[in-house]
């Protein structure tokens, strides 16, 4: 039977950059800024850190971790760069926690940092990584033409088809997600897009891949954010409030959706996979009754529905219903991207999962500020890396 | 007997009406219809298009020969029939030739299949294709057309005989192109006309009849192509041909243009769909001289009738716009989009993938029967490892089972239009939808695979496979 990481490793120490297009900042500056912040959070000092995790996935290519040790001074440390595409700071926290947990060491850092607006370029800096995902075989280029929009736009035209929802309809529903986000990410001091917006503005804005218009995908930003790590049993020696993870699990599809006709596009079911795995692992049975809040990867609107569906917390093809009834909202049952998610945020590759886990962070320890949700116990973040039909995907559920 | 034993057509879905030319510069607007080639067609692309057309009737099993006929060649060295073929999964032992510099390029592969004729039944394809450019608003632009067509030869089930065959040269400049010119050019047209085109099929198709000892009366049908259809009737008349009765005109200049070497081909796969069996033809074809040829009909051409081949192509057409026209062309330099610099695909990765993505093969699982592409090594069902046997995609017919419109993504004719593409007998495939309308494209959709032009740069060019709805 598999173990379990439930209560083994806490967190005691975060820090979290502004994300934006941070043209004075470079990928040094970030990373110290964050990681600085978790030192004066915890009281650490970088001769406190035993070994270090980064997660980038296009910043420093091809070496991020040996240059680490020059920005960061770190003397003669362990240092390892940790690449899992969108999941990439969730996995670079995943094996710093099991770093610690397996005893190994009592102190460990992990980083996610992503410089992408030095590129010169809209949206990712290149698509041909990404294409290695859909073509024959990698270095051919033989692939359709790839934009990660078009790819999530095919999760949207068979989500409305299947459950009977004209353009109109569907369009709609999504764009209530993003209202709510931007309503939340205005509370947010570190978002890069602060503005509300209206369904109508949604509707209306201009179209990037049908049936998905600007306001429906989130931007492409700068960011760093960073955590520190310490046995359970230890924590409480650096602070009265640490928090401790209740699962990590990643789940990686082996591309059925790409290849087998069975998948039908209006699910991800390594989300489903990864969900289930995290639940069992931090012994939830009924996820929407004992989640307190999310942190999900909405890089677009209907990935964000989708997610409700495949972590349980709508039933299947019921979204639409708990959107009106406000179910995410940050007042309501499950409050979702309380911070704005990506969609204010942006989307800094490498960086995004330890943003989201510094939200839950914040708000387990009642720092949340204007975003504050009521007596929450348990918090869980998603990434999704790659498009539906072959993705990698990190849950983590961390609690007090 | 030796004959034509097959035969496909390719006509480009998009048509420009030669009046959208002239009111777009302030000139003439003559009537008619020219094809072009979509932004990921060429001559290579296009070819395969006919030779999968004219294998539905003639087993690509017995193809010894192939022998690919353009002057619009996308590779100056490196041979572009090897491309077809492989798109095609010919067989390794199987002769390829590119023929070029010339409008007879095609009729000059016709002659070089026949003499090389010899087994009972093997068989030569010859495929001529043409994407000829013209500076714009010029004499040709109006003119020309894109477009590609393949003939079958060999010694059974003959559709055609080859009765007699003459070739002839000429040095004339009056059309040409230099290698490191992407236009063609003319001389005086009307020199051209008199002493070129007029002067030489006279003189050649008279030099043939009496060297076959025929008379013009000999002949039910007449097949002969010019680049402009008017300089026909002078040399026949001359000659003592009965224009009317024997059907000597062009039915294709006023729907697609002069397509350049397929020309002929297409001509005379036209003839061949209405010929009756017994039915002697002239067929010609002139650049830089002209090949002369006597073909007669078997009854094996009544069950070639029904495909109406060339008909149901010129039906599948959708009007292009003048601007798409000058974009797809790069006729125009366009301010590059904001987005991520292409990489050039590796030589040694295309090298691997030929038998996956140069012929469309995936694996169907030799013990769960799961098909799959591209071809997997472990079987994605049963986990089976390197049990499969090769299964060739390009002629099955898929469902689109999601799909989207993508403006975001870099492509001459936006959006990019991407699906789930389900086939038939299995499989899934993520494929683009080209020589589609967006508005009609819907979940069920049918499609079929095309072989298209992608990423063109250092000098690789990538060809892969696209879906196209599947015509009425």
């Amino acid at each position: 039977m598999m173990g379990s990481i439930k209560d083994k490793v806490a967190i005691i120490g975060m820090g979290c950059t502004k994300f934006g297009e941070n043209w004075d900042m470079s990928f040094d500056d970030m990373v110290i800024e964050a990681v600085y912040e978790a030192f004066a959070d915890s009281g650490m000092t970088e001769k406190d850190l035993e070994a270090v995790w980064i997660g980038s996935y296009w910043s420093n290519l091809p070496a991020p971790s040996q240059p680490l040790a020059t920005t960061l001074k770190l003397d003669y440390k362990p240092i390892t760069r940790v690449e899992n595409m969108c999941a990439t700071a969730s996995d670079a926290l995943r094996n710093a926690v099991y770093a610690v947990a397996s005893g190994a060491y009592d102190v460990a850092l992990a980083i996610g940092a992503e410089k992408l607006k030095d590129s010169g370029v809209s949206g990712l800096p290149t698509d041909d990584l990404a294409m290695g995902l859909v073509s024959t075989a990698p270095n051919t280029f033989r692939s359709r033409n790839f934009t990660a929009p078009g790819h999530f736009a095919m999760m949207a035209v068979k989500y409305f088809e299947k459950y009977g929802l004209s353009p109109e309809e569907g369009r709609r529903m999504l764009a209530r997600i993003m209202v709510k986000n931007h309503k939340n990410g205005l509370l947010a001091p570190n978002a890069h897009f602060k503005m509300e917006i209206t369904e109508e503005q949604v509707l209306k804005a201009p179209m990037v891949a049908w049936p998905l218009g600007l306001l429906d995908c989130c931007g492409v930003s700068d960011g760093a954010a960073a955590a520190i790590v310490v046995p359970a049993s230890k924590a409480k020696e650096y602070r009265k409030d640490p928090v401790y993870l209740k699962a990590m699990q990643i789940a990686v599809g082996p591309s059925e959706g790409y290849m087998n006709p069975e998948h039908d596009w209006t699910m991800v079911k390594e989300t489903y996979r990864a969900g289930q795995a995290a639940y069992t692992e931090a012994e939830i049975k009924t996820p929407r009754d004992e989640i307190s809040f999310a942190e999900v990867h909405d890089c677009f609107s209907i990935t964000e529905a989708v997610i409700y569906e495949d972590l349980q917390f709508s039933p299947r093809g019921q979204a639409k219903k708990d959107i009106d009834n406000g179910t995410f909202e940050l007042d309501g049952k499950l409050p979702v991207n309380t911070d704005g998610g990506l969609k204010c945020f942006g989307h800094p590759i490498g960086a995004s999962g330890l943003r989201m886990m510094y939200e839950v962070y914040k708000q387990l320890q009642g720092k949340a500020d204007k975003r504050q949700i009521k007596d929450p116990r348990l918090g869980l973040t998603h990434n999704l890396g790659g498009t539906p039909g072959g993705c990698t995907i990190s849950v983590n559920i961390a609690g007090i | 007997m030796i004959g034509i034993t097959g035969y496909g057509v390719y006509i480009p879905f998009y048509k420009l009406e030669r009046a959208a030319i002239g009111s777009f510069w302030g000139g003439a607007r003559p009537p008619g219809e020219r094809a072009v080639a979509n932004f990921d067609e060429d001559s290579v692309t296009m070819a395969v298009e006919a030779c999968r057309d004219c294998l539905e009737d003639v087993s690509a099993q017995t193809v010894k020969s192939l022998y690919l006929s353009s002057t619009s060649l996308p590779f100056a060295e490196k041979q572009n029939a090897v491309f077809v073929a492989t798109a095609l999964d010919l067989q390794r032992q199987t002769l390829t030739s590119d023929l070029t510099g010339s409008l007879r390029a095609g009729t000059n592969g016709l002659l070089q299949a026949t003499a090389q004729c010899s087994s009972e039944k093997d068989q030569a394809l010859v495929v001529a294709s043409d994407t000829r450019l013209a500076k714009p608003f010029g004499s040709k632009e109006m003119a020309i057309g894109d477009a590609a067509a393949a003939l079958a030869v060999g010694k059974q089930d003959v559709i055609a005989e080859i009765e007699k065959t003459y070739s002839s040269y000429e040095e004339i400049y009056d059309t040409y192109r230099t290698a490191g010119s992407p236009y063609i050019h003319d001389w005086d047209e009307r020199f051209g006309r008199e002493s070129g085109y007029i002067r030489t099929m006279t003189t050649g198709i008279k030099d043939a009849l009496e060297n076959w000892d025929m008379q013009p009366g000999d002949f039910q049908n007449i097949v002969v192509s010019a680049s402009n259809p008017g300089y026909l009737k002078k040399p026949l008349k001359t000659l003592g041909f009965d224009l009317k009765q024997q059907k000597a005109e062009d039915p294709l200049f006023q729907a697609i243009g002069f397509t350049g070497a397929p020309h002929p081909f297409l001509l005379l796969c036209a003839a061949l769909e209405t010929a009756q069996p017994g039915e002697r033809i002239l067929f010609a074809a002139y650049g830089d001289g002209c090949d002369v040829f006597s073909l007669k009909t078997t009854e094996a051409i009544v069950q070639f009738h029904k495909k109406q081949k060339i008909q149901t192509l010129l039906e599948n057409r959708q009007p292009v716009s003048y601007q798409k026209y000058l974009r797809w062309k790069n006729l125009v330099e366009m301010e590059p989009a904001k987005r991520p610099k292409q990489e050039t695909a590796s030589s040694v990765a295309l090298y691997r993938d030929q038998k996956c993505g140069m012929a469309f093969n995936g694996s169907k699982c030799r013990n769960c029967g799961t098909i799959q592409y591209p071809v997997q090594r472990i079987c994605m069902n049963c986990r089976a490892k390197d049990d499969f046997d090769y299964f060739s995609f390009a002629d099955k017919k898929g469902h689109i089972t999601t799909f989207s419109h993508d403006f975001l993504a870099v492509t001459p004719d936006p959006p990019a239009t991407l699906a789930a593409v389900d086939f038939e007998p299995g499989g899934r495939v993520m494929l683009d939808i080209t020589d589609r309308e967006p508005d009609a494209v819907h979940i069920g959709m049918p499609v079929v695979p095309t072989f298209r032009r992608f990423r063109l740069t250092d000098g690789i060019q990538v060809y892969w496979w696209k879906a196209k709805p599947l015509k009425k």
